[in-house]
């Protein structure tokens, strides 16, 4: 479980374009569930994924992990809860050129530095998984973009996280493809992975495989509907 | 520990495959910077290896010489000096020496010519009308043992000498533009009269008294001029000195240009690396692992270049004879000595040379990355 009190986030503040993204959220979000957060272009939604993920710090307001008070702590840490609880996707899935599919997944195991052939191992059976299987020694710039993006979903489980974060996850996919990743969400859904998703595609907004989606206008929780 | 470990080496893996993805600015840095470590390498082994090669050389040579002047200028030492200097407390035994200089217009080369003592070489004497000649001259004027050359002496006069032998090659460096003849030959070669030297060469029993007994000597002889080993052995050192100086300062442009154009190239982020150290951050990299990162990248490349830098100018002194540096920092002959030198690593000059090029190699690409790598790793997912 994840508990947001009074979030609040402001970019450049005390400057000329001081902006508050996050005026004040009151959030629970549920272990084992899909949550949505909706909301136009600027509404905070990306902004609030961000702190949730422990990438960045609200500038006031608390963050709680399970029991846990997380908002305090220092980069070191969160960086230590983010690559041990939250495995991240991108919108632009954000691989590294140049490295094939199975590197780019492993990426994020390098600094827990732990052994190497059962990461491999690991990797391996999450291209196959995502049926990636044949492409892992694939350059990733050589790959579809529904390849791409399964690559970063696999990226995003290396560490095999609680916790699935994307961001606007089908704005570069069509049709097709996002039913795929709706299918691949309803599989880790079934691991009982806990899942938290921007976006504005209805789509996905309307999909069975969606628990809960949270509306956000101008940094400010609109509704919740189950 | 077990840990620590496999995250170096899983970071030495990605920095591996991140070099490769650049391969070619990553391979001109490296050919780059080997080429600077080659040069430098090359500059400080080779002078290193010869002012050892001339320490060894003069370890042998006499401790005292001591030389006649009339006039400011050098002359020959007249009968009864050598007596008068064998009273002197001290000296444990004494030798007049004869030696001179002799151009040869065939070749137009300058000849040292000695008449040794029997002690002084392994030839033992050489025989009257015998000639012991160096690999040098043996080269340029196509001699061979049992060959005849004749010289016309300073008096006008014309001499023939069968060479006896060829004087061994390891011992070119200082004998390659030398001639040994018979003390009879010598003088009358050179028409200098019997119980006539060029100069006088000692042995001191304790070598702490060195510097005594030269007093005493110009006390004796106040003529004399007196040259201690220990004196010729400064002056090599700053003769070396001077030459490698004089190179590194020739260098040191092109040096210059090189570590500059490496430096920028090196410190130089792209706004693709920029965006790589974004992502690592966004998925889990710590500012330190990514730091650690780069440093493994610089430390690659700058040790990669340094270890085939170092090897090459090893070869290049040692197997080549440092072609590329010979003519300034062996000096300046006709006969040029053809002598490989005896392979000498100081390991202060490698700690020296490794210090200056590893070193600020990867302090210039850890510091760049520095600034990057501290960005927060949301930037990511607001870009």
């Amino acid at each position: 479980m994840i508990k947001l009190t009074d979030i609040r986030k402001a970019y450049h503040q005390g400057q000329h374009n001081e902006l508050w993204a996050l005026n004040g959220i009151d959030l629970t979000i549920e272990a084992n569930k899909v949550t949505v957060l909706s909301g136009p272009s600027g509404s905070g939604k990306s902004t609030l994924l961000t702190i949730v993920g422990c990438m960045a710090r609200p500038t006031s307001g608390r963050v709680q992990l399970g029991e846990r008070d997380i908002s305090g702590l220092p980069e070191r840490f969160l960086t230590d809860i983010r690559r041990k609880t939250f495995g991240f996707v991108f919108q632009q899935f954000n691989l590294i050129s140049g490295l094939s599919a199975r590197d780019n997944v492993m990426l994020p195991a390098y600094p827990l530095g732990g052994d190497w052939r059962e990461l491999h191992a690991r990797a391996d059976a999450l291209l196959d998984t995502l049926k990636l299987g044949q492409r892992r020694d694939a350059r990733v710039e050589w790959l579809s973009g529904g390849e791409q993006q399964r690559v970063a979903i696999a990226r995003a489980l290396i560490n095999d996280p609680q916790v699935l974060i994307a961001d606007e996850p089908t704005a570069n996919l069509d049709t097709a493809l996002s039913r795929e990743f709706m299918e691949i969400l309803e599989n880790l859904k079934g691991q009982g992975k806990t899942i938290i998703l921007t976006s504005h595609d209805p789509l996905l907004v309307e999909s069975s495989v969606v628990d809960r989606v949270v509306h956000l206008r101008d940094g400010h929780l609109v509704e919740a509907e189950q | 520990m077990k840990t620590w470990i496999a995250k170096q080496k899983a970071l030495i893996d990605f920095t591996l495959s991140s070099l490769a993805r650049r391969k070619l600015k990553n391979l001109g840095l490296l050919l780059v910077y080997t080429i600077i470590v080659f040069l430098l390498a090359s500059v400080m082994l080779y002078t290193h290896a010869l002012r050892h090669e001339a320490a060894q050389v003069l370890k042998s040579s006499p401790e005292v010489i001591v030389q006649r002047l009339v006039a400011g200028r050098h002359d020959l030492i007249p009968p009864g000096y050598l007596e008068k200097l064998g009273r002197i407390r001290g000296v444990q035994s004494k030798e007049g020496r004869l030696w001179g200089y002799f151009y040869d217009n065939v070749v137009s080369a300058n000849y040292t010519l000695m008449a040794p003592s029997s002690a002084s070489h392994d030839f033992g004497q050489v025989a009257d009308g015998k000639i012991v000649i160096g690999a040098a001259v043996a080269r340029e004027r196509g001699l061979a043992p049992g060959n005849l050359i004749s010289f016309r002496s300073y008096t006008g006069k014309l001499f023939i000498f069968t060479v006896a032998a060829v004087l061994p090659h390891e011992a070119e460096l200082v004998s390659a533009d030398l001639l040994l003849l018979s003390e009879t030959d010598f003088r009358s070669f050179f028409d200098i009269p019997a119980g006539y030297y060029n100069d006088i060469a000692l042995s001191v029993a304790n070598p702490q008294e060195v510097r005594n007994i030269a007093g005493k000597i110009s006390e004796t002889l106040p003529d004399a001029r007196i040259i201690l080993r220990e004196e010729v052995l400064r002056t090599y050192e700053s003769i070396f000195n001077w030459r490698e100086g004089i190179v590194l300062v020739l260098l040191s442009g092109s040096i210059l240009a090189f570590a500059i154009f490496a430096w920028e190239k090196a410190s130089g982020l792209s706004a693709e690396e920029k965006r790589e150290i974004g992502i690592l951050k966004a998925i889990g990299w710590e500012t330190g692992d990514v730091l650690k990162m780069k440093f493994w990248e610089g430390a690659l490349v700058s040790l990669a270049a340094f270890l085939l830098g170092y090897v090459a100018a090893y070869l290049h002194v040692f197997h080549f004879s440092a072609a590329l540096f010979e003519p300034v920092l062996k000096g300046w002959s006709v006969l040029y000595p053809r002598f490989e030198l005896v392979p000498v690593v100081d390991g202060f000059q490698i700690a020296t040379l490794f210090f200056f090029t590893v070193f600020p190699y990867t302090v210039a690409t850890i510091v760049p990355i520095w600034r990057a790598a501290i960005t927060d790793p949301d930037a990511v997912m607001r870009g």
